[in-house]
């Protein structure tokens, strides 16, 4: 089947394909969450040593992965609008980076939500929180940076190579357990070996990332497409096409 | 009922944890949308105002 990829990276005929996939993400997203929050609280057992305070896991545990994950996204989006000079691409990072500084956010809140009960504290500055509180001032940090640019080729480079620098802090994060005697546990879910909880518990937690993964790209569509508005102003396409302007 | 929303004496951090993330994920969206109509209504006021001033440039 051969498909033109490089007719989608024009911003005209990115539009309306984004407009079409946001309704499908989204129910996706919602079908997910609800079927993960069902098995989350009403099927996956009590955890024998932390009692119910483990379910905080299934929004925790993807949260977290979903904070990583998309700043690798944001970083390749961010280099490709380096390299190739394309104005969606940063455009996608842009859109990108806010919702994943909300997923950072959600990992350090119901961390230390979770770290309260079954650590004493809130709050320590281990190397595995450390990092993913790095993380956040990343996301932050590129949002600001943007912002306080008025020309958007600079800010999107500027952008960019912030983002390119701060990819070095996710392997820091993923394995900082490893390489540091961290108050925070090693992963309970890895690629090496099989993963060492209940299959209801696995299957909630797996069920949470796709729809936090869905949700992320139902909103990064849609903060696309307003970025998309707001520097195709100018041109004539989005008069003619766009429903409500014509 | 009651019991659910105790969680074994974990209801606090529990709840804490499942309506901060559900009100941060319900606003991310309702603000993403408002941002939109914002948009679309000053561009179409942009719009009617182009073609306003192109109207009295004929007359």
């Amino acid at each position: 089947m051969a498909i033109n990829w490089f007719k989608y990276s024009s911003p005209a005929s990115f539009y309306p394909l984004a407009g079409r996939m946001i309704p499908w993400a989204m129910a996706v997203g919602v079908l997910t969450g609800v079927a993960g929050l069902y098995v989350g609280f009403f099927v996956a057992p009590t955890d024998y040593q932390q009692g119910e305070s483990y379910r905080i896991m299934f929004i925790h545990v993807p949260a977290a992965w979903m904070s990583m994950f998309t700043y690798i996204v944001m970083a390749v989006w961010a280099v490709a609008g380096l390299i190739w000079n394309t104005r969606l691409s940063s455009m996608m990072a842009t859109a990108l980076a806010p919702t994943g500084a909300m997923f950072t956010f959600i990992a350090l809140w119901t961390g230390a939500l979770w770290g309260k009960p079954t650590w004493g504290t809130y709050w320590v500055w281990d190397a595995r929180l450390t990092s993913e509180l790095i993380l956040l001032f990343l996301y932050i940090g590129f949002i600001a940076l943007q912002a306080s640019i008025d020309d958007p080729r600079r800010a999107a480079r500027a952008g960019g190579l912030l983002a390119l620098v701060g990819l070095v802090n996710v392997p820091i994060i993923y394995w900082s357990v490893k390489w540091w005697n961290t108050l925070h546990q090693g992963a309970s879910i890895s690629f090496a070996k099989a993963p060492t909880m209940a299959a209801e518990m696995l299957l909630a937690l797996l069920l949470v990332t796709l729809a936090f993964w869905a949700y992320t790209i139902a909103v990064a569509l849609m903060r696309v497409r307003c970025e998309i508005l707001e520097s195709e102003r100018q041109s004539s396409w989005i008069y003619e096409t766009v429903e409500g302007l014509r | 009922m009651a019991e659910f929303f105790a969680m074994g004496g974990y209801g606090f951090f529990i709840w804490m944890s499942y309506s901060v993330t559900a009100l941060f994920m319900v606003t991310e969206v309702l603000l993403l949308m408002r941002r939109r109509r914002t948009i679309l209504q000053r561009l179409s006021r942009i719009r009617k105002a182009k073609i306003g001033v192109g109207h009295e440039a004929q007359t």
